[in-house]
């Protein structure tokens, strides 16, 4: 089953026509995605390797039937391009885009808690269900099938995760890259709720890093709701406070926001925390073994 | 991205936010000058993209302008160091000469994002020109949060109740309603991550005044602000990180021996941390970027060179769109233009991985290819340990 995204999900690409949003078409389709549709204003009408583009999410929508979106927008115009995806009534919008003003996304975030449209994102590598489906840029082979589900902040350092929880025999049910802004759609909580009702996840694999509260939020949520074993990551105990760390959200300010704080927390609410990057594998099968 | 306080007072002043009278001077005579146009009395201010600064001395009220002009010298061209600053402190090139005000009440306002709510929020407290960390630490009661809805933005009557909970009356009351309602437009027109005012103050004779005022632009915006790139002040910057900056690298100067060049903000930071867990020290952070070209590559190893405690390079790159051989070019043209001798370890993941450790072995380069993260850091801690 797997959450959010699965193979028979119709997708359509905003930015089909770029050269990031051509390329990871062309990779996910590869991984068997079902692409279905692009929209690019302006480039209605043609085909780009076999796939027809229309002007509007909504033209696309009504006449491909996609219900997910993978944007490519540029940051200009990716705000707007969440936005016509909510208005047109897709069930989830994934927004790779990076470097989005945060006044745009205060106003974005607005409209979209309120439509049906669920968003990953942005500045967030995307949503994968292996053997299945890919709406992001990760790479498809360090992914197996299986129980576990991942969620992170990160990119590369998901893709670090995945691959020894690979080598440690525990395969993936999705994996989602919730982003690293301050503003972001789905937060920590809201895919662990997904992973706590899904019946193919057994444990999921938490990554976090400095900044903000969501992952003490989740610890809590953790504590009181979660069904099933968590083992997590959380990147940045070393890093200097004030300074911004990459990532837009990934900033210690006012003492708050620290990892050890976070670790702590999580600790506190039953999580396995992983000591080191090299051993996060390890968490997770120790959370897994904890229950048995 | 940040500016100086009297930066910022020229913005709230565009907006209709009253602050002292106040020149900026470039050298002491011009402090002399300007205290004199003060009528002799008035406070000398350094101006450093850091707070703290009255503790650390950078701060002064003076009764004549050779006292102005003294100060001044002083503090031209030295290293101020607080707590924000960090060891080095942070180089004095402007000094802002301010009208002495009388102070009978004194607020703390500003602006900010809630990650929480994903909204803009205002905290005002009566508390002001004090810690704002600490009173929300010592006394969270005294702290007021308003989040703001984006549909209706900030209203009179919500501007008022905030006034109001500052226990403000009569016009000062109403003039603190119109400034708080202009702060928010400043906020949003200015693309702001942060506006803060600390302290916002009640003179003696009734007027309100922004003493101190602090503006973080979203760097995600400065691309629709022509004038922001003209404003910043490259004295208070890092040069190495200035220089990062132009080929659009994530780069921070630390205080170790290990250079480190990762893709991807979170795995370079596990990767600090993954060094440090291993008995080493990071000279830098720095996050080359998802897709970065060859040249990318070479600027990013090259801008680690040119640290001097850098010791040694630890490259970790979990490929994915990136190709390892690409990587590896990279590396090698940088690491030969500027005849590196330096110790490197690799450890890369992804495509055409095979090919790009190949590269590196042959190469001629004092380099190692590690199996995985951990052999990785084991192995340049080692080497330079």
């Amino acid at each position: 089953m797997s959450i959010l995204i699965n193979k028979d999900s119709k997708i359509l690409v905003q930015g089909i026509t770029g050269r990031s949003g051509l390329f990871h078409t062309q990779q996910c389709r590869d991984y068997g995605s079902k692409i279905v549709a692009g929209v690019t204003p302006g480039r209605g009408g043609i085909h780009i390797e076999g796939i027809p583009v229309f002007n509007t999410v909504a033209e696309a929508v009504h006449y491909t039937k996609a219900t997910v979106s993978m944007i490519f927008v540029p940051p200009p115009a990716a705000a707007d391009a969440i936005l016509e995806a909510c208005d047109a009534g897709m069930e989830l919008a994934v927004c790779i885009t990076e470097g989005i003003p945060i006044r745009d996304m205060v106003l974005t975030r607005r409209y979209q808690e309120e439509s049906k449209t669920l968003l990953v994102g942005p500045n967030c590598p995307g949503v994968i269900t292996p053997g299945e489906c890919k709406v992001g840029i990760m790479p498809g082979y360090i992914h197996r099938k299986g129980k576990i589900g991942v969620v992170s902040r990160s990119g590369t350092l998901t893709y670090e995760a995945v691959k020894q929880l690979t080598d440690s025999g525990l395969g993936q049910s999705t994996g989602v890259g919730i982003g690293g802004d301050p503003i972001i759609g789905m937060k920590f909580i809201d895919v662990l709720k997904l992973f706590n009702e899904d019946p193919d996840t057994e444990g999921v694999f938490m990554i976090g890093e400095i900044g903000g509260g969501a992952e003490e939020a989740a610890a809590l949520w953790i504590r009181d709701n979660m069904k099933k074993p968590v083992a997590a990551f959380i990147a940045g105990v070393t890093a200097p406070p004030g300074k911004r760390m990459g990532h837009a959200g990934a900033i210690i300010t006012g003492g708050k926001g620290k990892a050890a704080d976070k670790i702590r927390t999580l600790e506190e609410c039953g999580v396995t925390v992983a000591g080191s990057p090299t051993k996060m594998g390890e968490a997770m099968l120790a959370a897994l073994g904890n229950r048995t | 991205m940040n500016i100086h306080e009297y930066q910022a007072k020229e913005i709230l002043n565009a907006f209709g936010i009253p602050v002292p009278r106040g020149r900026v001077a470039l050298t002491s005579d011009q402090v002399e000058r300007a205290s004199k146009e003060m009528g002799g009395r008035c406070v000398i201010k350094a101006q450093i993209y850091a707070g703290g600064r009255g503790k650390a001395g950078g701060v002064k009220l003076v009764h004549v302008p050779e006292h102005a002009q003294e100060f001044g010298k002083e503090l031209f061209g030295k290293r101020l160091v607080t707590p924000q600053t960090g060891p080095d402190g942070l180089k004095v090139r402007r000094i802002l000469v301010e009208e002495a005000v009388e102070i009978a009440r004194e607020f703390y306002l500003s602006i900010t994002l809630d990650r929480e709510s994903s909204r803009y929020c205002l905290i005002a407290s009566a508390e002001g020109g004090v810690d704002i960390e600490e009173v929300a630490h010592k006394s969270p009661e005294k702290i007021h949060l308003f989040t703001i809805d984006p549909y209706t933005g900030l209203r009179p009557f919500q501007a008022r109740r905030i006034a109001l909970a500052l226990g403000l009356t009569g016009s000062v009351c109403e003039d603190c309603v119109e400034l708080i309602l202009n702060l928010y437009r400043c906020c949003l027109e200015k693309d702001c991550q942060l506006v803060e005012i600390n302290p916002l103050v009640v003179t003696k004779a009734g007027w309100l005044l922004a003493m101190d005022a602090k503006f973080t632009f979203d760097d995600n915006a400065v691309y629709r602000h022509r004038e922001y790139p003209d404003m910043v002040d490259y004295s208070q910057l890092d040069p190495l990180e200035i220089n990062a900056g132009k080929y659009d690298l994530a780069y921070i100067k630390l205080q170790g021996n290990i250079g480190c060049m990762v893709n991807g903000a979170g795995l370079a930071m596990a990767t600090l941390d993954v060094l440090k867990e291993f008995g080493g020290e990071p000279a830098n952070f720095l996050d080359v970027g998802g897709g970065a070209t060859r040249e990318k590559v070479a600027e990013a190893f090259k801008i680690i060179l040119e640290d001097s405690d850098a010791k040694g390079v630890f490259v970790n790159i979990f490929g994915g769109i990136m190709r390892c051989d690409i990587i590896a070019q990279g590396i090698i043209e940088a690491a030969g233009e500027v005849q590196c001798t330096l110790p490197i370890v690799v450890r890369m993941d992804g495509s055409k991985v095979v090919e790009g450790k190949k590269l590196l072995l042959d190469s001629g380069l004092n380099v190692q290819c590690a199996d995985n993260l951990g052999d990785g850091a084991a192995r340049i801690v080692r080497m330079l340990g």
